[in-house]
């Protein structure tokens, strides 16, 4: 299974330009006219990425996130989330190299089999970085009424943070 | 909303520095991470383009009509107005793809593909139009069919089956995901009633 989930990028790409040369398509030129159009939008993507890490930055290096964490621990007892895993449900909808980082450092303490280190593989599998969605996406094409994307998103992410309690016992 | 919660982050985190007293923290953290957004902008710039080019070939080859035929009933039943044959439709199928296979360096570029021909479609070009909501919040709660990052790591930390989580992942996800494109539809039919009474 771990050798599998190796060969996915490289077979997938190899198929793509198989595929195109049994097509009988230039692949290398159309590569380029695609990754031409790719780097036009990566530059837009600068302002909204200087946003959103400057608020990241902030909440981690402060404390801010601790002091937020120690308020929902009475939460976290009634939804049966370890106390352990619950700085990584804060940080998961906010960055997603912090939450790796808090990711690893649960395995490391805690073991990948334990029920801490399950919990948090669930999570890990099940979430992405909801802000980082909204303000990529959203920035890259000035849309600025967000409307009810990030109650729904948020709602999602609680959802997987209190099921993965829930299914690490019992799957 | 995004204004607020940004806000908040700012200020938040100022207000629990001064009770924390690690101010001087605080102040290369903010130089710092300006840089730091140029550093991913630039990472993310070179997979923008090469699955911009994958994804040129693929398109021009026919292999994005097929994978969006494989995925056409679910998207049928989150983007019910859609044309399944459009650009639009071919390029979320991809993002959807790469998302459920793990492969979350490619899912961003896809992504970005499908929320530039969303915008294309979009009448109120700073709001954004109910399929952009339900684009996002699947991308927000996405669902992976194969863990690769997760796996990797639970075997390097030495975990005796780094799979065995994938039932309970796919069981939360897929949960997780109904509930967060569910909540998107009752939100955005309520604010449509909103608009349509104004």
């Amino acid at each position: 299974m771990q050798k599998i989930s190796a060969y996915i990028l490289p077979v997938i790409t190899a198929a793509i330009i198989l595929f195109g040369l049994l097509k009988r398509i230039k692949v290398f030129d159309c590569f380029l006219s695609g990754a031409k159009k790719g780097f036009n939008s990566a530059v837009g993507l600068l302002p909204p990425l200087v946003g959103l890490v400057l608020g990241v930055t902030m909440l981690r290096e402060s404390g801010a996130l601790s002091v937020i964490t120690k308020m929902l621990e009475p939460f976290a007892e009634i939804s049966g989330i370890p106390v352990d895993v619950l700085p990584l449900a804060v940080l998961c909808p906010v960055s997603g190299s912090g939450s790796l980082t808090m990711f690893e450092q649960i395995l490391r303490d805690f073991g990948p089999d334990s029920l801490q280190g399950r919990v948090a593989s669930i999570i890990m599998g099940s979430t992405e970085t909801t802000f980082f969605a909204v303000t990529v996406y959203y920035g890259s094409v000035g849309i600025k009424k967000s409307g009810c994307t990030v109650p729904a998103s948020l709602l999602a992410d609680m959802t997987s943070f209190v099921l993965s309690a829930f299914t690490a016992r019992f799957l | 909303m995004i204004n607020y919660i940004w806000a908040f982050m700012v200020v938040f985190s100022v207000i629990s520095s001064i009770f924390g007293g690690n101010m001087q923290v605080l102040s290369n953290a903010i130089i710092s991470s300006a840089s730091d957004a140029v550093n991913l902008c630039i990472r993310l710039g070179g997979t923008i383009c090469l699955w911009g080019g994958l994804m040129e070939i693929a398109e021009k080859s026919g292999l994005t009509d097929t994978v969006c035929r494989l995925l056409s009933p679910f998207m049928k039943l989150v983007f019910p107005k859609m044309d399944m044959r459009g650009k639009t439709a071919k390029a979320i199928s991809m993002n959807v793809t790469a998302n459920m296979l793990g492969l979350g360096n490619a899912a961003t570029p896809l992504g970005l593909e499908a929320i530039r021909r969303l915008q294309d479609e979009n009448p109120e070009k700073e709001k954004a139009s109910a399929d952009m909501i339900k684009f996002v919040v699947m991308n927000s709660a996405a669902f992976h069919l194969i863990p690769t990052t997760v796996a990797a790591l639970r075997r390097d930390y030495g975990s005796e089956n780094p799979f065995d989580i994938m039932p309970a992942s796919w069981l939360t996800s897929a949960t997780a995901l109904a509930v967060g494109l569910t909540a998107a539809f009752i939100l955005i039919k309520i604010t449509e009633g909103i608009s349509c009474r104004k």
